[in-house]
């Protein structure tokens, strides 16, 4: 069973209901403010054959659009969290997927989780696995918050260092010791949290297998994330500038930013 | 990658300021501005290694044709010395406007 | 400085960024942010051997659009393959930033995005990736009070977190050239095999992500020319017809609606989804 599935079940409490089958939604609450979550998984019985394996392709992007969009108009004064459970092993990669637009369900996606951040919703990400490449940019990577597990099975990045050898023309031992250098290419999910857009990392959890303990530990901490997002005042991604790590990380981020505010009117 | 400098004696100031051509492609960028002092200063950074001398040769007929006192960058992506020379010239001529 | 071009019969694919972005804007116009000479350039590049460029291959242009402020984005594509980076994409993202800061304030600045770009640049992975991220954001947020407009010219097209980001533009405009796809065709023979795409089968490509197949398919607003002129004016036609009645990226009703019709279908290829998508009604 996929990550995705373990922890949006064992969060989730509740059955998902709807399509397609690689989009598990379902209305639950956290710490008793109400709450959706949202997870992509493997369906072996995929309309699109190159999108079995847990890949965010076109049907879950127009889908996870659309729960999301449902939640929005649903709500009307308290506006419910949405989690995002992230374990996705990237953007399928297939003729059909090209055709059909898959850049555009992707978009959907982002544009529905943006605009339910817009709206006042607190939107937060917990990345239990993977968080590949467009795959996260279209779920995850809109949230105000966005948590992980400290665990060796949990990756950003933006694509699969066998892939990424290829294109560079460098062997995966050459980008190992690039990443010493430059920790945004590196894989480990410690080295992403250095970056600073992480609001936590949470670790002495079995991301593989928890236990109820374990559950009730990142429930704990979603609940944390939700309330500080729907309470900061910001309905923008300007938080993750505001970490130590991000102003020593991404120090040329807030420079060009400084540049351009500075230069913008003659 | 490969870092290399070059320094020539200089005495007419460079005009103005110029910025041409584009990393990437068998193409390079070179920026041009007025050198501090009476001197031209160049730093080239390249991709292809090992053309040191090549570099010099180019560097060396440019600065004897152009009594320059300028600071000279060029960001090189494997350009041919012919596109070298080539966009050395543009960025003078652009400095004049 | 950029030296004045001939306005017609420039073919745009023919520029660098830096000469698109001044022709599009009305002449006498174009003023650079963070220009070349501030050499405002990636830190991560030297250090793994890679040659910077002093812009980072993104330009930021402010000026007008038949006399309305306007910021082009433009990224230039010969450089690292128009893989967007921490500085480029804090460049992309901070002008987008700004654009919607003034938005707020009810001073209207018209946003153009060209995009030559292979997605985020690997070199720098998850900055590029926090900063595509950032683009997003900006972008979704900026639409509600003007139209952003993406061009997607060519040679090199469109590609991977920007492609997504182009799927979130008000208006895109394309030319024959241009290509505009999540993966590019040789990462996904190289992932899926030749028989799933002949990357080197340039009919093929271009007849299942090119510019003309895009428009036909209603995944893009205008095709035109490749030509100054042409891109230019389609540009302001893009922001004359005001903000979309519903976004793209929005419709989600339509295309699971278009995505649904493709269970029945045993052959599907770009002339047979042509045909399928021409007259559905809806959109715009």
């Amino acid at each position: 069973m996929s990550r995705g599935r373990v922890w949006f079940e064992a969060l989730a409490g509740a059955i998902p209901d709807g399509e397609p089958a690689s989009v598990l939604c379902a209305d639950g609450t956290v710490r008793g403010g109400s709450a959706r979550f949202l997870a992509v998984v493997p369906d072996p019985e995929a309309t699109f054959p190159r999108a079995r394996n847990g890949e965010l392709g076109l049907e879950e992007g127009w889908a996870l659009a659309r729960r999301v969009r449902q939640a929005v108009a649903e709500d009307d004064g308290e506006q419910r969290a949405l989690v995002a459970v992230v374990d996705v092993p990237g953007q399928p990669y297939g003729y059909r997927e090209e055709l059909l637009g898959v850049h555009l369900a992707l978009a959907a996606a982002v544009d529905a989780y943006a605009t339910a951040r817009l709206a006042g919703h607190p939107v937060v990400a917990l990345v239990v696995g993977q968080a590949i490449s467009g795959a996260f940019l279209a779920h995850g990577m809109q949230a105000d918050r966005i948590l992980a597990l400290y665990d060796s099975g949990v990756a950003v990045q933006v694509m699969s260092k066998r892939s990424t050898a290829r294109v560079t023309r460098r062997s995966v031992e050459e980008l190992d010791e690039i990443a010493k250098e430059v920790p945004a290419t590196a894989y480990d999910i410690a080295s992403f949290a250095r970056l600073g857009a992480l609001h936590r990392l949470i670790d002495g959890i079995d991301a593989a297998e928890p236990d109820a303990e374990d559950v009730e530990m990142v429930r704990d901490a979603l609940a944390e994330a939700i309330y500080s997002a729907r309470h900061d005042g910001s309905t923008d991604l300007s938080g993750r500038f505001a970490s130590p790590e991000a102003r020593q990380h991404r120090d040329a981020s807030l420079q060009v930013r400084k540049r351009l505010a500075e230069e913008w009117s003659r | 990658m490969e870092t290399l400098t070059f320094d020539y004696p200089a005495s007419r100031p460079v005009p103005g300021r110029a910025h041409v051509g584009v990393v990437g492609s068998s193409d390079l960028e070179v920026l041009l501005e007025p050198s501090p002092d009476d001197r031209a200063h160049v730093r080239v950074r390249t991709s292809a290694e090992g053309f040191g001398e090549v570099w010099e040769a180019v560097l060396d007929r440019f600065f004897a044709r152009n009594d320059l006192a300028a600071t000279v960058e060029i960001n090189d992506s494997g350009a041919t010395p012919g596109t070298v020379a080539l966009r050395l010239a543009q960025a003078v001529e652009e400095s004049w406007w | 400085m950029v030296t004045a071009l001939a306005r017609t019969g420039t073919r745009f694919t023919e520029l660098s960024a830096r000469e698109r972005a001044s022709a599009l804007l009305d002449l006498g116009t174009f003023r650079e942010l963070i220009g070349p000479f501030e050499r405002l350039e990636s830190p991560h590049l030297q250090p793994q051997g890679v040659v910077p460029a002093c812009d980072d291959g993104v330009v930021v242009a402010r000026g007008d659009l038949d006399g309305q402020e306007a910021v082009v984005l433009a990224v230039e594509g010969l450089f690292q393959g128009g893989g967007i980076g921490e500085v480029s994409g804090a460049k992309m993202a901070g002008a987008l930033e700004l654009t919607l800061r003034d938005a707020e304030r009810g001073r209207i600045v018209r946003p153009v995005l060209l995009l030559e770009t292979g997605g985020i640049r690997l070199q720098e992975a998850n900055l590029g990736l926090l900063s595509v991220a950032e683009i997003h954001a900006a972008m979704v947020a900026l639409r509600s009070h003007v139209p952003v407009v993406g061009v997607v010219a060519g040679m090199v097209g469109c590609f991977g977190g920007m492609a997504i980001a182009a799927g979130l533009c008000s208006y895109v405009v394309m030319t024959r050239e241009g290509r505009l796809g999540l993966n590019g065709p040789q990462v996904i023979e190289q992932e899926a095999g030749v028989a799933e795409l002949d990357s080197e089968d340039r009919p093929l490509v271009w007849e299942t992500i090119g510019g003309q197949q895009r428009a036909a398919t209603g995944m893009a607003d205008a095709l035109v020319e490749d030509d100054v002129t042409a891109i230019a004016g389609a540009v302001r036609s893009a922001f004359d017809a005001g903000p979309p009645a519903e976004h793209r990226s929005a419709q989600v009703e339509r295309y699971e609606a278009r995505l649904a019709q493709i269970d029945t279908l045993d052959q599907l290829d770009g002339p047979a989804l042509r045909a399928l998508w021409r007259d559905d009604g809806g959109g715009r």
